[in-house]
């Protein structure tokens, strides 16, 4: 889109560019073509040579039980922190938009997990629940439930779906408090008026009209739980105990820099860029799409 | 609200106070264990009021003082996340509401090509293309280096974005005013643009200053030499002790001093944050 109005100047608006576009093509072009390069060589086990071999790598994935896994792991991590940060932050939104006492109060402190990097929030939760001095493991051994989340899987699982999905509570929170607020009041009276009760009112008149705001938070939250959670994997469960948290963002690292197998890394390094860009198409289609309530 | 309902109010209070509770708990927790000698964190039940150490083991991750450590003193840290930070807010804001004007107040050719080149990078998370971005810094002698921690992180065009959709919404009449008085471009960016644009650059920073100082990944990479470390990176080393169990005072005190500053920032910022966040995303 341009301006109806506009400058013409033989060389400003290049040098304008020319930062961006540096970094840019440095930085992310250049290396997303190599990524993409390096995913259909195949290297042999001294790194002395290494063959093109189109799209072997992306072949050998699907026959990967480790591949598999990962994938399997990824999706009840996605799924679950996504559900749970929409959820929790709904819940919240609509229950600060009934009070107007303290309302600010509670923004405020409700908002601060967005500060926290996503490492730190899971190494708050990793001491929590340490099996030996976590208040959470001793409350739980004190009812009885044996919990180690440094041994088993599905309990290092939960810390790490916990210690995400806190993160992105604020988040979630904010843009549902906005949604909230831009509904008509008139809209939720005249609901009342006709007898419907705040529940009937949540589900009937306000929960539909907060479906755009819900299904973008869906796409953020998917892509935060894809990628974003690297940081929470590594600080706290480093893909263990025996892969269960081994997310396929978590493996890409791992394959590539700890592994050196590059081709494979590449290879799914790719897959993680199809994934992302046909979210990102979806919610851009979605978005012009997105129902305006007015004021 | 429409009707009084008591038990409804209560609880919407109560609820609140619970989410509230989940946000701070972690982060007492944290400042409790940070306050108390080594023993007494180790023995269960671990302790829920803080303890008379927090000036001697907050001195001591911060000097670095503590014998086998394992990485550098986290004033140092915390200098170098500062610098990473701020490099990262004010050095995309710069390029990218240069870079918006252009494409949005310029007519020339190549635009397209260049709009879409910079447009492609909103779908392309550093995560996934780690390895050949770690190889093009290493083939620039850029480990270890601020420029390194700064340079590939502030290339996405989010913020581009950004300013190019408040720069279509400056009225046309504005350009054309300035045009009469005589006003060139480099002109009217510095006099009209610029001071219009000055709440969208608050929110920006806010939201940027966050980024820069969370990030985990490329600093983890690119940073060998411990000197050169970010605070955040360097917690996890201190929690990623082998065959021993974390010294957790010393890593909550780290901790602690890592969320500080970015939640000061938000707590401080909160109007911004919050206006910068639902804009960017439309």
């Amino acid at each position: 889109m341009l301006k109806r109005v506009h400058f013409k100047h033989p060389v400003l608006p290049y040098l304008l560019v020319a930062p961006q576009l540096a970094v840019t093509l440095v930085f992310f072009i250049w290396p997303a073509g190599q990524a993409l390069w390096q995913s259909m060589l195949v290297e042999d086990a001294f790194g002395l040579s290494t063959e093109f071999v189109w799209f072997e790598n992306y072949l050998a994935l699907l026959s990967d039980p480790q591949y598999l896994n990962s994938i399997k792991v990824t999706v009840v991590f996605t799924v679950s922190v996504t559900a749970l940060g929409i959820g929790s932050g709904l819940f919240l939104a609509s229950m600060a938009d009934r009070v107007i006492r303290f309302a600010t109060g509670y923004r405020t402190l409700l908002i601060t997990p967005y500060a926290v990097a996503p490492a730190v929030a899971g190494v708050l939760w990793l001491f929590m629940f340490n099996p030996t001095v976590g208040i959470l493991a001793y409350l739980m051994h004190g009812l009885g439930i044996s919990w180690n989340p440094l041994v088993n899987g599905s309990d290092a699982m939960v810390m790490v779906i916990i210690a995400a999905a806190w993160k992105q509570i604020s988040y979630n929170f904010v843009f549902f408090l906005a949604g909230l607020q831009s509904i008509p009041r008139s809209l939720i009276e005249a609901a009342a008026i006709d007898g419907a009760g705040p529940f009937r009112r949540f589900w009937t008149v306000i929960f539909p009209l907060l479906s755009p705001t819900t299904f973008f938070l869906m796409v953020v939250n998917l892509v935060y739980a894809f990628f974003e959670t690297f940081a929470t994997i590594h600080a706290t469960t480093s893909g263990g105990p025996a892969n269960a948290t081994n997310i396929m963002v978590y493996k890409v690292y791992r394959d590539g820099f700890e592994g050196l197998d590059l081709g494979s890394s590449a290879a799914q390094s790719v897959v993680l860029m199809l994934i992302v860009i046909a979210l990102t198409i979806i919610q851009f289609r979605y978005v012009e799409k997105r129902v305006e309530y007015g004021t | 609200m429409i009707e009084r309902r008591r038990g409804l109010t209560i609880f919407s209070h109560a609820v609140l106070w619970g989410g509230i509770l989940t946000v701070i708990l972690p982060v007492y927790l944290a400042f409790v264990a940070s306050t108390h000698p080594l023993e007494d964190v180790l023995s269960a039940p671990i302790p829920v009021l803080p303890g008379d150490q927090l000036i001697e083991n907050y001195t001591a991750v911060l000097t670095g003082s503590v014998a086998n450590f394992g990485s550098a003193p986290v004033l140092l840290l915390l200098a170098n996340s500062l610098v990473m930070a701020l490099g990262i807010s004010i050095g995309k804001i710069a390029i990218s509401v240069i870079s918006a004007y252009a494409i949005v107040y310029f007519r020339f050719p190549l635009r397209p090509l260049f709009f879409w080149l910079i447009f492609v990078t909103l779908m392309l998370p550093v995560e996934v293309r780690i390895i050949p971005t770690y190889e093009v810094a290493a083939n620039l002698s850029l480990l270890n280096s601020y420029q390194g921690l700064i340079l590939p992180l502030i290339a996405s065009a989010t913020a581009t974005f950004l300013f190019r959709q408040f720069f279509l919404t400056i009225p046309d009449q504005m350009l054309e005013a300035a045009r009469i008085d005589g006003a060139g471009p480099i002109r009217f960016f510095i006099d009209i643009v610029l001071p219009l644009s000055r709440t969208n650059i608050a929110a920006l920073f806010v939201i940027l200053f966050i980024y820069g100082w969370n990030q985990y990944l490329w600093p983890l990479l690119i940073t060998t030499d411990q000197d050169m470390g970010t605070i955040v990176v360097g917690i996890s080393n201190l929690v990623q002790v082998t065959e021993a169990e974390p010294r957790w005072p010393y890593v909550m005190a780290t901790t602690v001093l890592a969320l500080i500053p970015p939640v000061v920032v938000i707590v401080l910022m909160q109007r911004q944050f919050v206006r910068g966040l639902v804009e960017q995303e439309k």
